[in-house]
C-alpha cells in the first residue's frame, strides 16, 4: 500500500504480456480496464441480441424460458459490474492523473490488483451459465427468495463474483479517493478540480458507502442458502421484503454510481466545442453532491407495491421528486452553455448532446415512476425497461462513448476516423431510439418485463425494438473498428487536439507519455 | 508534498476509508434489527406486536362493549410453505362480527409425510395498520405443533377486534403460512442462535 514512485522511473513500458500483467501504470490499468469493459459490453449485449430475437414476435421462438431468464439476469448483472462500471474506472485512471496533475494514482500495486480481480469475478460469474441447473435466472436485482430457495446450485458462485466485484470497485474507490486528495498539483483547490474529478471524487464516496452494503446483502443470501440462517426466509422469523430494503439501499446510490461521472464527461466534453467556459461550474458541483445525498433516502420507491404504508410512499414519492431539481440544474447547465456558443459538431459533441438530450427523456420517465400511485400501473412492466435504458444505455453508455471519443486522440496519438464516428453516433442514437422509445408505449399497455412471451397486441411494437436492437448491436462494431484504426494509425493528433480544449491533460504532448507530470505542474 | 509525507498522507486516508468500508459493511447486517424495529415499533408490514408489554394503548379488552352500529368481515386465509408436506386450511373462509365481539374459528391441519414433524403457523394480516386492533386470545399459532406421521389436527383460532379500529376499515384477511420446521429445529438444537435467525412469531402469552 506505499506509494510507488521513486523507481521505474525514466523507462518505457516492459515488453509483451508482463507489461500487462504486472503494471501498475495508471496509463495502462487504464487501458486494461476500458478494453475489458468493451469486452463485456459486447458479451451482455450479444445476450441483449438472443432477448429481442426472442421477443422479435410473440410465442416461444428460440430459447427457452430458464435460458431466457438467465439472459435478462446476466444482461443487467454484466452491463452494470462488468461494462458501466469498469469503464469509468478505466476512464478516471486514464484521466484523474493527467487532470489532477499528478505523476500516477495514490496506490498503484493496488490498483493492479483492483483491476486483476475483475476479469476473474467476471469468468465466475459466466461460468455459472454453463454449470448444471443453468446461472442466474431471477433478475439483475435478484430478489429472495427466488435467489436464495429457489435458485440454482451455481448461485452461490454468483455470490462470490459479486463479492469479488465488490471488493475491486471498493479498491478502486479508496485509490481514486486518495489520488484525488492528496496528489493535486500545487495550487489547485478543490473548486479549481476539473468536474470530472469532481463526479469521481464523490461517486467513490458513494461507492465505499453502498458496495459493503451489497456484500452485506449476498453474504446473508449466502449463510440463508447454505448455513440454516433465515434473515429472508419467513418460517425462520426473516422477511423477503427485507432484502428488498437492503439491495435498494445500495442500488438507489448505485445508479448514480453510474451516471455521475457521465455528469462529468459532458460537462467536459459541451464546453469544448461550444467555446465557452462552462454556464455554472459551483452549482454543478453542489448540484452532484446534492443528488449523491438524495440518492441515500429515496430507495423504496423502487418497491412503491410492495405493501407500504402510505406515509412511507408519501415520503418516498416526496423524496425522489425532489431528485428533479438538483438535476435540472445540471442540464439546464449545459443548455445555458450552448446557449450562443460558437458550437460544432465533432463526434464527441454528438454524443454529449444525445446524451443531454436522451438522458432528459430518461429523466422525465423516472419522474412518472416515481410518482407512487400511477407507479402501480408502470410496476415491472416494459416503461421502466424504456425508463433505466434512457439513463443507462443512451446516458451512462453514450457518455462513455463521447469520453472515448474526445480523449482518444490523446491516448493514442492519432485522430479517429470522424467520418465512421458520425456514422456510428447517427445509428446507434436513431437505433438506440427505435429501440426503446416503442417501450414505452408496450409498457404503458401493460407488456410486463422479464417475460419471453407477450400478448399478440404489443407484437408491433416489439418488432420495432428488436430491429432497434439488431442495429444498435451492429453499430457497436463500428466503434471498435474506430477505435483499433485510430490505435494504428492515422492524422497525427496535436497537444491541444480540440480548439477549446481546456485543462492540464490538454498541455502533455499526443500520445500522452508513458509517464506524465513528474514534476507537477503550477495550477493558478 | 514530500514523498514521506505523501505516504503518510495515504495511509492515514486508506485507514479511514477502510475503516468506513467495513462500517458499512456493518451496516448492512444493522439493516436487519432496525428493520425489525421499525415494522414492530410501526405495526408495519402485519407483523403481530407486543401489546401485552403495553406499548400501544388498547381501551377495551374484551368485556368491553361491543359496537353493533359496525360490522367487520374478517376473511381467513391459508398458504403451505414451502418443502411442507401438508394439508392446511381454514375451516370458515369468512365471518363477519362486530367489534368487541369473541369468535372462534379453526385451522384444520394434517400431515401428509409418512414421518412426524413439528410445524409453525406464520401469520401475516392486511391492512397494516388493523394489526393491533386485532387481539388473538387463543392461537395455534402461538406455539409449534408436532404431528405424528399422517395426523390431523382442528386448530383454535380466539380473537376480537378492538372498537377502536380504524373507521375506514371494514375488512381484515388473516393469513397464516404453515411451515414444517422440523429441520430448524434440530439445526438450532446447541448452537446459540443469531439474533436475526430467531424465530419471532412463537409468543406463548395469551394475551396478545
Amino acid at each position: 500500500m506505499s506509494t510507488v514512485m521513486s523507481h521505474d522511473e525514466h523507462h518505457g513500458p516492459a515488453k509483451g504480456l508482463s507489461r500487462w500483467l504486472f503494471t501498475t501504470n495508471h496509463k495502462d490499468i487504464g487501458t486494461l480496464y476500458l478494453w475489458f469493459a468493451f469486452i463485456m459490453f459486447m458479451v451482455g449485449g450479444a445476450m441483449a441480441m438472443v432477448i429481442r430475437a426472442e421477443l422479435f414476435q410473440p410465442g416461444m421462438q428460440l430459447v427457452d424460458p430458464l435460458f431466457f431468464n438467465q439472459m435478462t439476469t446476466m444482461h443487467g448483472l454484466i452491463m452494470v459490474f462488468g461494462a458501466v462500471m469498469p469503464a469509468f474506472v478505466g476512464l478516471a485512471n486514464w484521466l484523474v492523473p493527467m487532470m489532477i496533475g499528478a505523476p500516477d494514482m495514490a496506490l498503484p500495486r493496488m490498483n493492479n490488483w483492483s483491476f486483476w480481480i475483475l476479469p476473474f469475478a467476471g469468468l465466475m460469474l459466466i461460468s455459472t451459465m454453463f454449470m448444471e441447473g443453468g446461472g442466474p435466472a431471477f433478475g439483475w436485482t435478484f430478489y429472495a427468495p427466488l435467489s436464495t430457495t429457489f435458485a440454482a446450485d451455481s448461485t452461490d458462485f454468483f455470490i462470490f463474483s459479486v463479492h469479488l466485484l465488490g471488493i475491486s470497485s471498493i479498491m478502486g474507490a479508496i485509490n481514486i479517493i486518495a489520488t484525488i486528495l492528496n496528489m493535486r498539483a500545487p495550487g489547485m483547490t478543490l473548486m479549481k478540480m476539473p468536474l470530472f474529478v469532481w463526479t469521481w471524487l464523490i461517486t467513490a464516496f458513494l461507492l465505499i458507502a453502498v458496495m459493503p452494503v451489497l456484500a452485506g446483502a449476498v453474504t446473508m443470501m449466502l449463510t440463508d442458502r447454505n448455513f440454516g440462517t433465515s434473515f429472508f426466509d419467513a418460517a425462520g422469523g426473516g422477511d423477503p421484503v427485507l432484502f428488498q430494503h437492503i439491495f435498494w439501499f445500495f442500488g438507489h446510490p448505485e445508479v448514480y454510481i453510474m451516471i455521475l461521472p457521465a455528469f462529468g464527461v459532458v460537462s467536459h466534453i459541451i464546453p469544448t466545442f461550444a467555446r465557452k467556459k462552462l454556464f455554472g461550474y459551483s452549482s454543478m458541483v453542489y448540484a452532484v453532491a446534492a443528488i449523491a445525498f438524495l440518492s441515500f433516502i429515496v430507495w423504496a420507491h423502487h418497491m412503491f407495491t410492495v405493501g407500504m404504508p402510505v406515509a412511507a410512499e408519501l415520503y418516498y414519492m416526496y423524496a425522489t421528486v425532489m431528485i428533479a431539481v438538483p438535476t435540472a440544474v445540471k442540464v439546464f447547465n449545459w443548455t445555458a452553455t450552448m446557449w450562443k456558443g460558437s458550437m460544432t459538431f465533432e463526434t464527441p459533441m454528438l454524443w454529449a448532446i444525445g446524451f443531454v438530450f436522451c438522458f432528459t427523456i430518461g429523466g422525465f420517465t423516472g419522474l412518472m415512476l416515481g410518482v407512487a400511485p400511477v407507479d402501480f400501473q408502470y410496476h415491472d412492466t416494459y416503461f421502466v425497461v424504456a425508463h433505466f435504458h434512457y439513463v443507462l444505455l443512451t446516458g451512462a453508455v453514450f457518455a462513455i462513448i463521447a469520453a472515448v471519443y474526445f480523449w482518444l486522440p490523446k491516448w493514442t496519438g492519432n485522430m479517429y476516423d470522424e467520418t465512421l464516428g458520425k456514422w456510428h453516433f447517427w445509428l446507434s442514437m436513431i437505433s438506440a431510439n427505435v429501440l426503446f422509445f416503442p417501450m414505452h408505449f408496450s409498457g404503458l399497455a401493460g407488456m410486463p418485463r422479464r417475460i419471453p412471451d407477450y400478448a399478440v397486441q404489443f407484437a408491433d411494437f416489439n418488432m420495432w425494438s428488436s430491429i432497434g436492437g439488431f442495429v444498435f448491436g451492429a453499430s457497436q462494431l463500428i466503434f471498435l473498428w474506430v477505435v483499433i484504426k485510430s490505435i494504428r494509425g492515422g492524422e497525427k493528433a496535436t497537444d491541444k487536439v480540440w480548439e477549446g480544449a481546456e485543462g492540464l491533460e490538454w498541455t502533455i504532448p499526443s500520445p500522452a507519455p508513458y509517464h506524465t507530470f513528474e514534476t507537477p505542474p503550477e495550477v493558478k | 508534498m514530500a514523498e514521506q509525507e505523501l505516504n503518510q498522507a495515504n495511509s492515514r486516508l486508506v485507514r479511514r476509508l477502510l475503516i468506513a468500508t467495513v462500517a458499512m459493511f456493518g451496516f448492512g447486517f444493522a439493516l436487519v434489527p432496525l428493520y425489525n424495529l421499525m415494522c414492530d415499533t410501526l405495526g408495519l408490514n402485519g407483523r403481530f406486536l407486543d401489546i401485552e408489554q403495553g406499548k400501544y394503548e388498547v381501551s377495551s379488552g374484551p368485556m368491553a362493549q361491543v359496537d353493533n352500529t359496525r360490522v367487520i368481515t374478517v376473511e381467513f386465509l391459508a398458504n403451505v410453505g414451502r418443502d411442507t408436506s401438508s394439508e392446511f386450511r381454514p375451516m370458515v373462509h369468512k365471518i363477519q362480527l362486530h367489534p368487541g365481539e369473541i369468535k372462534e374459528v379453526s385451522y384444520f391441519a394434517k400431515n401428509l409425510s409418512t414421518e412426524g414433524m413439528i410445524a409453525q403457523a406464520v401469520p401475516s394480516l392486511a391492512p397494516g395498520k388493523a394489526v393491533k386492533y386485532f387481539t388473538k386470545m387463543e392461537c395455534f399459532c402461538f406455539n409449534k405443533q408436532p404431528f405424528d406421521a399422517g395426523e390431523e389436527k382442528v386448530m383454535p383460532l380466539r380473537f376480537f377486534v378492538d372498537p377502536d379500529l380504524p373507521k375506514d376499515v371494514s375488512t381484515i384477511s388473516i393469513a397464516y403460512t404453515f411451515f414444517d420446521i422440523t429441520k430448524n429445529e434440530q439445526v438450532n438444537t446447541g448452537r446459540s442462535e443469531l439474533a436475526s435467525a430467531q424465530p419471532v412469531l412463537p409468543r406463548t402469552s395469551v394475551s396478545h
